[in-house]
């Protein structure tokens, strides 16, 4: 072995993050140990999906929150999504199918493991509480065949125009009425109080307040946040299930200082590889993240200075920031604003007008679609809206595609060629624009 | 006096297939254009390519002078073609000194060393009779497979090397072993010696045979070239783009996405172009760009180069037969097969499926071509469509039978299109690449330190 063969590879640093970060792994970790412990403390567990959860109901109940989609994105930022997607599509699925749900069907087929390394306990009722997307019903279906447990059906209606009219909301309601609350006191045995409701609201409301104040913080220069990668973090405890606990407002607050102090201090936001330097892209991302590379896609931003200054996959879970807060006042009725206002159940001109705001109200460059190939409820007309949003702000958008968690559709090379092109090109207009002016 | 300097921004494309390089003077007019096979080892490709590029550069610059000066009047092609003809003798000639060098330098010890001196004395006989046929391969009207000197000394070696065994009773694969051993080594090096040598020594073969160049004239020539050999060449800026582009020591200033050199290069050969099309080995680009050349939208294949160059090259060694006769073949179709996928693994089981079938196989490979112009249209179409003009780019834009395909498309599609298809397409992204250099310079960039 010659010298140079044998020297030593730089090491990987370790990842940079900052307190904000270590608290909500904290509750994520405390989240699993309860859900892991059920069996021997005897709670009742509710799965349901992250859009238009009903955390504050399920909590009404004593029934503990189990998300698939955020264990399937643990596992994709673990790297055992691949080999789940892979045990999936041995038993039948195709290849096409949402890799969500693959990597859910293949982690109970390969012993369902919490990432805490203990068996996910089964769970009691399924709550299905959005369907904007037809595959979280096909879901379920396959789930309840699994474990043979009562199911409840919300329905929620699709903003196909773009407003919510009050025959949706008395439709909602009502289902509210007669067949969630009913079945979930069946299911936990635990009488509804309507109080106990309202006190769950008003802490939504607290933490929805902070939360919203973090992400508009990204109107500054530098942004201290980025609100893709960094927001994925942020979203975390509100979209999970925090929203409606103690916890969550103590979380959200924490952050709103940690990200007042990063203001203060003039800094950028913090990635993996250390703090962000000089911020040279402001960008608008539309679309979910790939997890299976989170931390290499991410560089990817973080080498070339690019900062995500809005996104709308930090809406998927609720869209605080143009008004809509929960109200203890109409406890029902704000659930269900709150299931038909969630980003995925808006029509393309309403998901048009929000990224074109967020390219004026955050001053950014750009917008960068990351297509999501195994999700087409996300995809379908996202290059339509693309073209849209380039004519209404001048401003120059890109297309990148990747999935969420199964690691064969990222291909490096390719996205990190499109990614250069595209900051090459934001750099090129304004040179443009420059020698124009 | 000092030396006349003249500055050079150099531009390079590494491709997945080839690496092509451009230099440009100051006023953005290209001197030189050098192309040779990407390896496996870029740094060699781009070194490769940028000597081309010089070396066609200096033909440039002689023909620059020598029309200027007048003194070959009507017989100025003539002479060039001559001169470059020689020249290729000479560099030839060198690297298969290297290349003896390098084989007789494996002799020394270890597992050759009980053969040695007739091993030493079969290398000999075969490399003499490369030498002696070296000038015949290069004579006007020769045909060669490629211009790359591994396939052209490789087969002429492999032909000398089997006759000297037959009549040496020596083993041919020894032979064979050595020369394997070294010609990685000996293509990975530039030719020794200076240019300006080859190009001397080059002038010298011609004058000395051309009889419409004697007396005063071959002065006059003689001069004229060497006035032109004393030019500087300086590597005022350079750019890198294409695939291979991250490899390189360079730092991020002088890399440029290939996009962005591509639009800007068809930009260049093409002022009105609005969008550009690039079929490469394993990527295909759909670009639209405004009246400066300036990206403003794009497009690629994601994930899969189904539909790309490789799939025609993958046809080919399907079908046994040269990339290059894919399109004249497909020419003669008249009732193309309608074929659907572009997937270039599934080709193959689709080729011998219908060929099972009875179709003609010229019918098949025209529904091929078809296929894969569909699929650029398609990622056209996501770019932003078609505006007057188009511009074709890439190898594939080489295939007549793919540019009949898509003119036939574009039509159905966009209407009325002025369709650009540049001779010298292959050189697109160089192009832009070296603009970026020379606007570089321009703006006030320094050109980093390279090793």
């Amino acid at each position: 072995m010659n010298a140079t063969t044998a020297a030593p590879k730089t090491p990987v640093k370790d990842v940079e993050k900052d307190a904000s970060m270590q608290k909500q792994k904290a509750m994520m970790a405390a989240h699993y140990d309860r859900l892991t412990d059920a069996p021997q403390t005897g709670a009742k567990v509710c799965s349901t999906f992250v859009p238009g959860n009903l955390n504050e109901l399920i909590g009404c109940f004593d029934l503990l929150n189990n998300l698939p989609e955020v264990n399937a994105i643990q596992n994709g930022l673990r790297r055992t999504s691949g080999q789940f997607v892979l045990e999936a599509e041995k038993i039948g699925h195709s290849e096409d199918v949402c890799t969500y749900v693959k990597s859910d069907i293949g982690m109970m087929a390969k012993g369902n493991l919490a990432p805490n390394g203990r068996k996910f306990p089964n769970p009691d009722v399924l709550l299905l509480s959005y369907t904007g997307c037809f595959t979280f019903m096909k879901w379920f279906e396959l789930l309840r065949e699994q474990y043979k447990c009562e199911t409840i059906m919300l329905h929620t209606p699709y903003m196909g125009d773009g407003k919510v009219t009050p025959n949706m909301l008395e439709y909602m309601v009502k289902q509210l009425k007669e067949e969630v609350i009913p079945k979930l006191e069946r299911v936990s045995g635990v009488k509804f109080d309507i109080d106990r409701l309202r006190e769950r609201l008003k802490k939504s409301a607290q933490a929805e307040d902070d939360l919203v104040y973090v992400l508009k913080s990204a109107r500054n220069r530098p942004s201290p946040i980025d609100a893709y990668f960094g927001g994925i973090y942020y979203i975390g405890p509100i979209f999970g299930a925090f929203r409606g606990t103690e916890d969550a407002v103590e979380y959200y607050k924490f952050l709103r200082a940690e990200i007042d102090a990063r203001l203060a201090a003039g800094m950028g936001p913090v990635t993996p590889e250390g703090d962000m330097g000089k911020e040279k892209y402001r960008l608008v991302v539309e679309g979910p993240p790939n997890y299976t590379n989170f931390r290499q896609f991410w560089k990817m931003f973080y080498d070339e200075g690019a900062v995500v200054v809005a996104s709308s996959y930090t809406k998927v879970g609720g869209v605080y920031d143009f008004g809509f807060r929960h109200d203890a006042d109409r406890p029902l009725e704000t659930l269900a604003e709150y299931c038909l206002g969630v980003y995925t159940n808006r029509n393309l001109p309403m998901r048009i007008d929000m990224l074109t705001n967020y390219l004026e109200e955050y001053a950014a460059d750009g917008l960068l679609i990351n297509s999501i190939k195994s999700c087409n409820s996300f995809s379908a007309g996202q290059l339509l809206m693309m073209r849209e949003v380039e004519k209404r702000t001048g401003k120059p958008a890109a297309f990148i595609e990747s999935d969420l968690v199964d690691p064969r559709y990222f291909s490096a090379a390719n996205i990190k060629n499109r990614l250069e092109s595209y900051f090459q090109m934001i750099e090129q207009r304004r040179a443009g624009a420059r020698s124009a002016a | 006096m000092s030396q006349a300097v003249m500055k050079t921004f150099i531009g390079i494309d590494l491709g997945s297939t080839t690496t092509k390089s451009v230099i440009m003077d100051e006023s953005s007019r290209v001197i030189g254009r050098g192309i040779t096979n990407s390896r496996s080892n870029y740094g060699t490709a781009a070194r490769v390519a940028g000597e081309e590029a010089r070396v066609d550069g200096r033909f440039t610059l002689f023909r620059r002078a020598l029309t200027e000066s007048g003194v070959l009047n009507g017989h100025l092609g003539e002479f060039l073609a001559a001169l470059e003809r020689s020249f290729r003798v000479e560099q030839f000639s060198d690297q298969l000194n290297d290349l003896e060098r390098t084989c007789l330098g494996q002799l020394k010890g270890g597992r050759f060393a009980a053969l040695e001196s007739r091993l030493q004395e079969a290398l000999g006989e075969a490399f003499r009779r490369l030498r002696d046929e070296a000038p015949s391969l290069y004579a006007p009207g020769a045909k060669r497979k490629s211009d790359f000197f591994r396939d052209i000394a490789g087969a002429r070696f492999y032909t000398h090397a089997e006759a000297v065994a037959r009549e040496t009773g020596f083993p041919y694969e020894v032979l064979l072993n050595c020369y394997d051993k070294s010609i990685i080594e000996v293509e990975n090096r530039p030719p020794s010696g200076g240019l300006n040598d080859h190009f001397r020594r080059a002038l010298a073969r011609v004058l000395a045979v051309d009889d419409a160049i004697v007396g005063q004239a071959a002065g006059d020539v003689r001069q004229v070239i060497e006035e032109s050999l004393e030019l500087e060449l300086e590597e005022s800026y350079l750019v890198g783009t294409g695939y291979g582009r991250v490899t390189l020591p360079f730092s991020k200033e002088h890399i440029r996405s290939e996009i962005l050199c591509h639009g800007l290069g068809a930009h260049l050969m093409y002022p009105r172009t609005r969008t550009v099309l690039d079929i490469g080995g394993q990527d295909t680009k759909g670009i639209q760009v405004d009246d400066q050349g300036i990206v403003t939208s794009f497009q690629m294949n994601d994930r899969c180069a189904a539909g790309c160059g490789r799939y025609l090259g993958y046809i080919a060694d399907e079908m046994n037969m040269g990339l290059h006769e894919l399109g004249p073949m497909a020419m003669k179709s008249e009732r193309p097969a309608r074929i659907n996928s572009t997937c270039t693994v599934f080709a193959g089981a689709e080729l011998r499926d219908r060929l099972s079938l009875g179709e003609k196989r010229e019918d098949i490979v025209a529904g091929l071509h078809r296929a894969i112009i569909l699929r650029a249209i398609s990622i056209i179409s996501r770019s932003g469509g078609v505006t007057n003009e188009f511009t074709f780019t890439g190898g594939v834009a080489k295939n007549e039978a793919a540019v009949r395909e898509l003119r036939k498309v574009i039509n159905d599609n966009y209407g009325d299109v002025s369709i650009n298809i540049n001779p010298d397409s292959i050189y697109t992204g160089a192009l832009g690449a070296a603009e970026f250099a020379r606007r570089a310079y321009e703006g006030g960039a320094t050109p980093e330190a390279r090793p």
